[in-house]
């Protein structure tokens, strides 16, 4: 099939050119130096694991030392690392030195042979399989093959069956948070529930839902590390003109104080960044960026929804709490999340 | 006989008797390595490795893998007081108040990098060189296995000190593995053991980072070489060097001692990266919590090009039927990855199956006497570049006062437009190399020596090559296109009529070449 253009005459392989002795290999006086420079970088070697030594032993945790350019370093770890970078790199270039100046440099040829077996070998081969085949008799054994084919598929169900205990199932977990209705908002850190009047315009809060007779009290509470990876809401107040939204979104807001919950819809990191100037939260991780006077609509980057907004009033006694739950899952997609 | 050489000689004696092992160790220690610089490059991977190991060791024997939660009472100030995982304060004690223990932290991550690195520049060097061909296809495809298997290593390994930048990485990782439609969410609980962060992934990563995968790598690592020992190293055209030998020097001495002091040296510069140049220095991120974050998260270089796919991935869900698929998630995090490293799998097959040539090849190319292939890896070279550099957009914005909006907009339209532009440039400078080369074989090269001639005219003087250097210019064979006629040999209408034009076509493509310089053209010059 291939046609190989080889009708032009290359030209012809000349041979390797003659070969050129090393100053070591005709001169005496360069064979010796030779000698003496691998001697000195092993010497120099063994320099390098006496420091390393030193270090380890004498030189306290606790002292730094000042290197130009690299500036206050700590002196054992400095020593312990230069120490051990010499002692191995000498090693290395003593042995290479070694192998280049004193060691016989002329090339050597190898016959490559042919991968493929002789014909011979390969019919012994069918034949040994095929015998071996037939021995089995899996073509005859009708009863066999099945029951076989039966256990073996039965076998593989088990070893899949065991991992089952690694985790629980997801069932409706990813839905919720600790938001409920008239849960109160608390700051992050510092567990203190938030007085309407207190936040400004521009100001920006990060806040958990309260958690029942432990909000006062946060040193012998522990929020589960899960907890904290949905439950964190960004509050935000502007003045009420500078809102875009639509008036079921507005009435989730509270004299301009907005709430939105804190967790990226794209890959859930924390969306830390709020410019006072452009009203937009920014994720750092991949640069969605959500504008705020608009319900936190996606205006750049993957992100393809707006950050979840939280219904927000205030009870009795002036502080913020949750009208209602998040109406939707926080946090990145999953195939199960209803996003209609 | 000294008493030395009968000592050795009773112990050889010995183990030959109960395993007749004199036969191979003979064979292989006369068999012959080529020499050439990128060699090494492979070599410098099986060192990394081999000090991943060594130092990865140590850092077990104080790490503790475990997202228990402890309050943290060591020498660091800054953090006293503040709960954390054990994972994280044994990080902290291993940094702090282990002696060496910084360094090890430190020689592991370097090695790791640059372990990835010379997987990389290894993996181009066969690429570019067609060292991937017959016979060595099942090897490029080990080699494939490594280098996805050291970015999954890598990504367990630096996530598991579990500070707040790794964290953030896990959390990435969640939501990758939550987007796979179906099955995702529980996968996902299932690896945490729970929902986000759970319980038990460090532990299970660690076993992961430390056992099951190191495992694998070994096993995979040692085939590698295996096949490279019994199929022998492939060589770089030249005198005296034919495809059916091997030039170079035996095992024993110099091999021996030039791959050995070669293991010494690159161990000995991870030693100083990891003495004098900080990496991930994770006290200064704090714990991991999933309710903060550090400006500026990056992942590990090997990672980011990812991560800048991910970073430049359009708006898209689909919402149907109770259901979400996020292509913005699952485009640039599985399928395209997916696409890109069974396409590099397949390659060996693919070109085999454009040239038609079912030969086996132990001479390497020169990248640009087969301008088709190198011209691909350059035009792959340059998607992955644009992707990284998208990958950094957030620290490439402040560096060079840029919006981060005009980087990502460059990335978006450059990823389509850069890699065929860097395919059409990169093979036409393939052709350009090749009409110097043909010029420096015809005329010599060029000497710099004006001269006048009676005429007034000025020339410059060319000095002949040597004969090896022409034989090395000129040796290599010129491909033809693929010639598949409608009607086979005997007589039969062939199959499949639109794969054989495209057949022909991507064929007729990859064999575009200058004419090398032919033994009559020479003769016809030197008679002049």
């Amino acid at each position: 099939m291939r046609t190989v253009s080889n009708e032009i005459e290359s030209i012809q392989d000349p041979g390797p050119a003659p070969h050129v002795l090393r100053a070591t290999d005709v001169n005496q006086r360069s064979e010796k130096r030779a000698e003496q420079q691998v001697a000195i970088l092993f010497a120099l070697s063994g320099v390098g694991s006496l420091l390393l030594i030193y270090s380890y032993v004498f030189v306290a945790k606790d002292v730094f030392i000042f290197i130009p350019v690299m500036g206050n370093q700590n002196a054992q770890q400095l020593g312990l690392g230069i120490g051990m970078a010499m002692s191995l790199f000498f090693l290395g270039m003593a042995a290479i030195h070694w192998a280049k100046t004193l060691m016989p440099e002329t090339e050597v040829v190898n016959h490559r042979h042919e991968f493929r077996s002789s014909d011979e070998d390969r019919e012994d081969l069918i034949k040994t399989v095929k015998e071996g085949v037939a021995g089995v008799q899996l073509g005859r054994r009708k009863l066999i093959k099945r029951s076989m084919a039966a256990s073996m598929g039965l076998f593989a169900l088990p070893p899949v069956l065991l991992l089952r205990d690694l985790g629980p199932l997801p069932k409706k977990l990813l839905e919720t948070t600790n938001w409920k209705s008239g849960t109160r908002l608390v700051t992050d850190p510092g567990d203190r529930p938030i007085l309407a009047s207190d936040l400004e315009v521009g100001s920006v809060v990060q806040v958990l839902p309260a958690i029942a007779g432990l909000s006062e009290d946060s040193e012998h509470f522990e929020r589960p590390l899960k907890d904290i990876a949905k439950d964190p809401v960004l509050l935000i107040r502007l003045r009420p003109e500078d809102f875009n939204l639509t008036p079921e979104k507005l009435a989730m807001t509270h004299e301009g104080i907005i709430a939105f919950s804190k967790i990226c819809s794209h890959m859930g990191c924390a969306v830390a960044l709020y410019e006072q100037t452009t009203k937009h939260l920014l994720c750092p991780c991949h640069q969605s960026t959500f504008d705020v006077t608009r319900g936190a609509k996606v205006i750049f980057g993957p992100a393809a929804r707006p950050l979840p907004q939280l219904d927000i009033t205030v009870d009795a006694e002036g502080y913020l709490i949750a009208r209602a739950p998040f109406s939707e899952s926080v946090g990145p997609s999953y195939w199960e999340r209803n996003s209609q | 006989m000294t008493t030395a050489e009968k000592r050795v000689s009773a112990v050889a004696n010995y183990v030959d008797e109960r395993t007749g092992a004199a036969g191979w160790v003979k064979k292989s220690l006369n068999k012959v390595f080529p020499d050439h610089w990128s060699f090494m490059l492979g070599e410098v991977c099986m060192y990394s490795f081999i000090i991943l190991l060594i130092s990865g060791t140590f850092l077990t024997l104080w790490f503790d893998p475990s997202q228990r939660e402890v309050i943290y009472n060591g020498v660091y100030e800054p953090l006293q007081g503040l709960k954390m995982s054990a994972a994280y304060a044994s990080t902290l004690d291993i940094s702090f108040e282990v002696r060496g223990g910084l360094l090890m932290r430190q020689i592991h991550h370097w090695s790791a990098l640059i372990f990835m690195a010379a997987i990389v520049a290894h993996l181009l060097r066969v690429f570019f060189t067609g060292a991937f061909r017959k016979p060595r296809e099942f090897n490029w495809i080990l080699g494939i296995i490594l280098v996805t298997l050291g970015l999954v290593e890598g990504l367990f390994g630096y996530s598991l000190p579990d500070d707040l930048l790794s964290g953030t990485g896990m959390r990435i990782t969640s939501a990758i593995i939550q987007a796979i439609p179906l099955v995702g969410t529980y996968i996902s609980f299932f690896l945490f053991g729970g929902e986000f962060p759970g319980v038990g992934f460090i532990p299970r990563i660690f076993t992961l980072h430390v056992l099951l995968i190191p495992g694998i790598f070994l096993a995979v690592i040692t085939i590698h070489v295996m096949l490279v020992w019994y199929q022998k190293h492939t060589q770089f055209a030249g005198p005296g060097k034919t495809e059916k030998n091997v030039v170079g020097h035996p095992i024993l001495p110099v091999y021996m001692a030039k791959a050995g002091g070669f293991f010494f040296i690159v161990f000995g510069v991870t030693a100083f990266l990891g003495a004098v140049a900080s990496i991930n220095p994770v006290w200064l991120f704090g714990p991991y919590t999933p309710g903060q974050i550090s400006a500026g998260s990056q992942p590990d270089w090997y990672m980011g090009w990812l991560d800048g796919l991910v970073r430049m991935a359009p708006p898209w869900e689909t919402h149907a039927f109770g259901h979400t698929i996020s292509w913005n998630i699952l485009i640039p995090a599985l399928i395209v990855p997916g696409i890109l490293f069974t396409g590099m799998a397949l390659y060996p097959f693919i070109e085999s199956w454009i040239t038609g040539d079912k030969r086996e090849h132990h001479l390497l190319d020169r990248p640009r006497n087969v301008p088709n292939r190198t011209a691909l890896g350059v035009m792959s070279i340059t998607f992955v570049l644009i992707t990284l550099i998208n990958g950094g957009n957030d620290i490439l914005a402040v560096a060079f006062d840029l919006s981060i909006n005009q980087i990502m907009w460059f990335s978006r339209i450059s990823v389509f437009v850069l890699p065929p532009l860097a395919f059409v440039i990169t093979k036409r400078l393939c052709l350009s190399l090749q009409r110097a080369d043909r010029e420096l074989v015809l005329h010599g090269k060029e000497t710099g020596r004006l001269v006048r001639m009676p005429s007034g005219e000025f020339v410059e003087v060319h000095e002949p090559i040597s004969e090896q250097k022409r034989f090395i210019l000129t040796s290599h064979e010129q491909p033809t296109p693929l010639v598949l006629e409608d009607i086979d040999s005997r007589g039969v209408r062939r199959a499949g009529k639109f794969k054989n034009k495209l057949r022909v076509r991507l064929s007729k493509a990859h064999a575009v070449a200058i004419p090398k310089v032919t033994a009559q053209e020479l003769k016809e010059i030197e008679n002049h």
